[in-house]
């Protein structure tokens, strides 16, 4: 088992409050996403052990959802809302901007680990459009010098 | 009491304290609840109330909790689900209610799951809410501590735990057997029924699913009474409702407003009409998954039935507007992507009639169109249409379509190759 002491001891926390282990598998992803940010296969096995499920049926979770990397991710993961709101406030010119800014691709990660930046829908913040959440964080009414702001924190804090 | 919902919703975002909900009568109806009802009281009450779904289907709730069975030789466990996981684009008022006064929810959760005597309640939250998911735990930890969660609830003999599950992002997690499924930790396709699961829900248990605005009236009702909450509306559904507007006004945002405002009224008063230089072309009253309505639709009062008659739905009661420097097609086509997305390619219909909704779309805007391409989005709709997959998503996907289609035929004729033009211009 390569997982530490810790992420057990939380996952098995979780664990406790369900009728059946397996109800943990989100959270117990995002546990070891937490620690490590990306869950590997090894760490994608471990967790099915602890909770008593076959690979293959966690796999068939974790890849289902759209906050769980199944490969590694910059240290900060930038989500921007391509939902029908933000769209229609200039979602696609700020994306535009920011794959200039970063110097990727949607999907990509900068060459420095710093950021990588992929798609996410609606996230609930639509009267203050344009979105973009950044690590746990949501940036609202999003334009250009936020972009720069949001940029300029690489390497920093 | 006008406003119950949001007395506590403070402009500067903070979130309202368990000291603050009290001095406003928080956990009162959880109180007069234990003390004063029996469980199947506290059901009947929000019968007469006329409480509906906030969660966009409007299913009357007292109803829904009616089909739990009760008394002695029932199953000893039964859930309460929260559905938090509000991922319909175009909407965002669970947020407002989550983020600014966490506690009316824990009292709501607390309330219901004790007409329904569930043991246990899961708070199923979007993994997107990360501000709402810190003070929700807050607002647990604070109410287990101050006895209205835990075991021998004030004194009484109701006992409740509440855990807060955090989702990854997945839309098909709002449909209430999706979200059973993905609370179990299976892949999050929908389940058939019935059996139902009030009857037959979370691990087998009677489980009722209820959206957070559903489960945030209930402390109020049992407190001020079914004919209080009747007199808050101003039509013939109860209550008041969080109704908020996105796009180009002046001042997007959600507020609550007695059930039965018209449209004109939230976005001319409430969102301060449209930003200069824009003109209101349609409007999704309810999210994402509604069909448009048109600018001679404005004096609608926006209830159930109402909507219903004008052919779309109330859904989410969130707005979002088209306007006239905005084209409609390229609107929809944002729209269909989000649903072939999120589709959870459990059948085929859906699986693959919303990505060729979206290739069909995508050509017509990039000039790929043929003119045999909008008799085919019709005929998906009608395939798509309800009755014809396994759950709501794909019938939802298709509203917006089908009412564009209709009321702005013109915008997908124009990307059609201009035969006609060409002929004309030959003679
Ligand atoms: S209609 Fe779509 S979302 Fe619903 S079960 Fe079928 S594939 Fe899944
Ligand atoms: S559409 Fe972007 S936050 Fe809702």
């Amino acid at each position: 088992m390569n997982l530490t002491a810790e992420e057990i001891e939380a996952i098995r926390a979780e664990a406790a409050h369900y009728e059946q282990a397996s109800a943990a598998s989100i959270e117990a992803l995002k546990i070891v996403q937490a620690h490590r940010g990306w869950v590997s296969d090894e760490n994608l096995a471990d967790i099915a052990e602890l909770l008593g499920m076959s690979p293959a049926q966690l796999d068939g979770v974790a890849t289902f959802y759209n906050l769980i990397y199944r490969r590694p991710v910059g240290r900060k993961v930038i989500h921007y809302c391509n939902s029908v709101s933000c769209w229609m406030l200039g979602a696609e010119d700020h994306r535009e901007y920011l794959q200039q800014k970063l110097g990727v691709k949607l999907g990509e990660t900068t060459a420095d680990g710093e950021f990588t930046l992929l798609p996410i829908v609606c996230l609930g913040a639509c009267d203050k459009a344009p979105v973009m959440m950044v690590g746990d964080e949501t940036h609202m009414n999003v334009d250009r010098a936020a972009i720069d702001r949001i940029v300029s924190t690489r390497g920093g804090s | 009491m006008g406003k119950p919902l949001t007395r506590n919703i403070k402009p500067d975002g903070t979130a309202a304290s368990l000291k603050e909900c009290i001095k406003s009568g928080g956990y009162e109806g959880l109180r007069k609840a234990l003390k004063d009802y029996q469980p199947e009281e506290v059901q009947h009450l929000v019968k007469d109330a006329g409480l509906r779904g906030r969660g966009g289907a409007g299913f009357p709730t007292g109803v829904k909790w009616s089909f739990v069975p009760m008394g002695e030789n029932t199953p000893k466990t039964k859930y309460l689900v929260v559905n938090g996981d509000e991922m319909e684009p175009g909407t965002f008022k669970d947020r407002l209610l989550i983020e600014g006064d966490p506690h009316q929810l824990v009292e709501g959760v607390a309330v219901s799951a004790y007409a329904i005597q569930a043991s246990t309640a899961y708070i199923f939250l979007r993994g997107e809410y990360h501000l709402g998911a810190a003070r929700l735990r807050q607002a647990i930890a604070e109410a287990h501590a101050a006895g209205y969660l835990g075991t021998n609830i004030l004194g009484s003999d109701f006992s409740l735990e509440v855990h807060l599950h955090t989702s990854a992002g997945r839309y098909i997690c709002g449909e209430e057997t999706a979200l059973i499924n993905s609370l179990e930790g299976k892949r999050a396709n929908p389940r058939a029924k019935p059996p139902f699961p009030q009857v037959s829900g979370l691990w087998g248990k009677p489980t009722i699913v209820n959206n957070v605005e559903t489960l945030c009236n209930v402390p109020h009702i049992v407190h001020y009474g079914a004919e209080w909450f009747k007199g808050l509306s101003r039509g013939p559904d109860a209550g008041t409702k969080l109704y908020g507007v996105s796009g180009r006004v002046k001042r997007p945002g959600a507020w609550e407003l007695p059930m039965g405002v018209t449209a004109r009224e939230i976005i001319e008063e409430h969102a301060g009409g449209m930003q200069d230089g824009y003109k209101l072309r349609g409007f999704l009253p309810g999210g994402a998954s509604t069909d448009f309505l048109l600018p001679e639709h404005l004096d609608v009062p926006m209830d159930y039935g109402s909507i219903g008659k004008c052919g779309s739905r109330l859904g989410t009661g969130t707005m979002i507007l088209l306007d006239d420097q905005t084209c409609p097609v390229r609107m929809v086509l944002n729209l269909e992507q989000f649903f072939a997305q999120e589709s959870c390619g459990w059948c085929t219909p859906c699986r693959d009639g919303l990505p060729w909704t979206v290739s069909l779309l995508q050509g017509l805007v990039d000039g790929r169109g043929r003119p045999e391409d909008l008799a085919t989005l019709e005929r998906l709709c009608g395939f798509l249409g309800p009755g014809n997959t396994f759950c709501a998503l794909a019938p939802g996907a298709m509203e917006p379509l089908q009412s564009a289609l209709k009321h702005f035929r013109s915008d997908f004729e124009a990307y059609l190759p201009r035969v006609a033009a060409a002929g004309a211009a030959h003679a």
